[in-house]
């Protein structure tokens, strides 16, 4: 195989895990792998488009497996980051895992490594965010309701958590930003998108859709965050670190500071 | 529910409830139950108050109506406020409320004592036990031991909540005579032991029959409030060291006295409240818990209070130069742990670079160390370090030169105090 030619595949895990399967195929040993739709390389660079082989893919992801748990944790996280160039950085981290007689991914003196590392913490900590600031509203349907703006991929992540944790009512967590969302029914929790007229942030005008309780309750929220804090203590500094700006305008508790 | 009047109790009550710092709201492993409502993990803050504490529990006063007078609380008696009491039925809604809402991981509630010790605990029991069994709720509770409660509520409060916990606030006894006068060291005590010897008893048991009972399977903590008595960090630390070991309690916290009173007794209304102390005495509680630190290396008679310009680690390098330089590439995982600027995460990081190649000052960098700390104490694959005999004021010198501390204004209005 030319080694100048790019891998286009279809934008999903299993589908990136075939392209790598691929070129391990045929030693490459830089791969350019890219998603479909989003092509950078050179006008003149020959493509060919990968088809999704779960089979293929399998066989990456047990290969990976039977080296290191946490680095198949690393990959997963690193690719829901979807920087660019990221499927480039995992090849080689893949490449190197598997030739490295050290059973794990742990060389933090590696730069490639320690790269990877980073980008699986920061999507490690956007999913924390959106486990902790996610905000249900309550419609007149009965469903519980929460749109939120990830920095990255991270509903795939969070799923698991929601459902173990909000067994006895439905709800909907929608990503605006990707324009999915999950819907969990009372037995499972299926990928859904929506046709939102409104974004519901948490917007001191109320909408019709949720209940008239629903806003009883973030006032009474509201009044719990503000008769919580110490006067004599505030730090302002180190309350942004923690609650960053973009993420306010879907916190219940911040809708007057927005 | 009137919204209006539960929203007045709901400020009394949270504004009461603020001056105890927990808020954890992990080490509990409560699953959810029959697709019921809720389980437990490592604890999420739901938000950040704008004095930058986590806020994970919805906390509470059950009422703040009390036949006390402990002069360091705003709820005493004699303390001209609002007073309010909530129904066990609407802490139980706004709980559930509130959790479906993903506001909160859970529930921390406390009271004044009301008629009595009992009567109060009852209440408080009342609450959790309607939760987990009417609601099958199986999110976090967090309850109050009532000092002076009797054995056989604190046993049935632990089997619904997670976490129990008594403040012990004053941490010497003097103290306690000083500002409490009516309240007696063994009711303090008492409800503890009883927790901790029934949580023994359980581990025991469950290792014997199989069996999904729990009894407060976060375990229990207290609280210390820091600067009210002229207190030593010593007296502090050691008291804390004191209830680790013999209450096996899961968290000691330490709270900087926020002063509320005019009370001659107390540090004057408008005192800042010490939260740069606050912050040194859990950076210790940190190094005896998790780094093989004991509490007489870092404070003793010669050494009662903790330096407020430097962390108390580099205070017992400084201390201790005779144990320094380290080598990176051979020292045990414990003498890491001892080097300035290196924290947990680092050591393990070093522990597994230092596997593959011989690490040096780049690779240190990299992994994120504190090297304007930790090179004074280090050696590494490089020729490159520091040889030169400092002594240890010059080494803090350079250190404190190094780093613009973020306390440095409070740190110089503390210091002003005694110009
Ligand atoms: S008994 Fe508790 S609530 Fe009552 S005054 Fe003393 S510390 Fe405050």
């Amino acid at each position: 195989m030319n080694a100048s030619k790019t891998l286009v595949y279809d934008g999903s895990f299993n589908g990136f895990l075939t392209a790598v399967f691929i070129g391990f195929e045929h030693k490459l040993t830089h791969a350019d792998i890219q998603k479909q739709g989003q092509l950078q390389s050179g006008l003149f660079a020959e493509t060919e488009t990968i088809f999704t082989n779960i089979e293929k893919a399998q066989r990456v992801w047990n290969g990976v497996r039977n080296k290191s748990n946490t680095a198949i944790k690393n990959i997963y996280f690193a690719f829901l980051s979807e920087q660019n160039n990221m499927e480039a950085l995992i090849y080689r981290y893949i490449q190197k895992l598997m030739g490295s007689k050290h059973k794990g991914a742990t060389d933090f003196s590696d730069d490639g490594v320690l790269k990877i590392n980073q980008l699986a913490h920061k999507v490690g900590r956007e999913k924390h965010r959106m486990e902790a600031f996610a905000r249900f509203q309550l419609t007149k349907d009965d469903v519980y309701f929460a749109n939120i703006e990830p920095d990255f991929d991270v509903l795939p992540l969070i799923s698991k958590h929601f459902r173990n944790r909000y067994a006895d009512q439905q709800w909907i967590i929608y990503d605006v930003k990707r324009k999915y969302g999950l819907f969990y029914d009372l037995n499972t929790v299926e990928i859904i998108s929506l046709d939102l007229t409104d974004i519901h942030s948490n917007s001191i005008e109320k909408s019709s859709a949720f209940t008239e309780a629903e806003y009883e309750y973030q006032d009474l929220w509201n009044n719990y965050f503000k008769s919580t804090t110490i006067k004599s203590r505030i730090n302002n500094k180190l309350h942004v670190q923690h609650v960053p700006k973009r993420y306010w305008k879907y916190l219940s508790e911040k809708k007057e500071a927005v | 529910m009137d919204f209006n009047r539960i929203k007045e109790k709901l400020n009394i009550l949270a504004d009461a409830a603020k001056y105890d710092v927990s808020c954890s709201s992990s080490g509990s492993n409560r699953k959810n139950k029959d697709n019921g409502l809720g389980d437990t993990g490592n604890g999420i803050c739901h938000t950040y108050t704008e004095d930058g504490r986590c806020v994970s529990l919805l906390k509470i006063l059950l009422t703040n109506h009390c036949i006390f007078d402990c002069a360091y609380c705003v709820t005493r008696k004699s303390n001209d406020i609002q007073r309010a009491a909530f129904k066990i039925q609407e802490v139980v809604d706004l709980t559930i409320n509130f959790y479906r809402r993903n506001y909160i991981e859970g529930l921390f509630l406390s009271s004044g004592i009301f008629k009595s010790a009992d009567h109060t605990m009852e209440r408080l029991i009342a609450v959790a036990k309607k939760l987990r069994e009417e609601e099958n709720f199986n999110g976090y509770i967090h309850l109050k031991s009532i000092p002076g409660a009797s054995d056989e509520l604190m046993y049935e409060a632990g089997l619904y909540a997670d976490r129990l916990s008594v403040n012990i606030e004053i941490p010497t006894i003097s103290g306690l005579k000083l500002l409490a006068p009516d309240k007696k060291h063994e009711d303090f005590i008492k409800p503890m032991l009883k927790v901790k010897n029934e949580i023994i008893r359980y581990k025991e048991e469950s290792k014997i029959i199989k069996s999904t009972a729990k009894y407060a399977p976060a375990g229990q903590s207290t609280q210390m409030i820091v600067g009210a008595t002229g207190e030593s960090d010593k007296d502090i630390m050691y008291s804390a060291t004191h209830f680790y070991k013999n209450y096996q309690m899961k968290r000691v916290y330490y709270s900087g006295y926020v002063p509320i009173s005019t009370d001659s007794r107390l540090p004057s209304l408008g005192s800042e409240v010490p939260m740069l102390r606050e912050n040194r005495l859990y950076q210790t509680d940190w190094l005896l818990r998790f780094y093989g630190f004991s509490v007489n290396e870092i404070l003793d008679t010669d050494n009662p209070n903790l330096d407020m310009d430097i962390d108390p680690k580099l205070m017992w390098a400084l201390r201790n130069l005779n144990h320094f330089p380290v080598d990176i590439n051979k020292a045990e995982p414990r003498m890491l742990a001892r080097i300035p600027g290196i924290g947990m995460g680092s050591v393990h990081k070093i522990i597994s670079g230092r596997k593959y190649r011989r690490l040096s000052w780049e690779h240190l960098k990299k992994m994120g160390i504190a090297l304007n700390r930790a090179k004074y104490f280090i050696i590494c694959n490089s020729s490159d370090w520091e040889r030169r005999d400092l002594d240890a004021a010059t080494i803090k010198g350079m250190i404190l030169q190094s780093q613009n501390s973020k306390f440095k204004n409070q740190y110089n209005n503390q210091l002003s105090l005694f110009n």
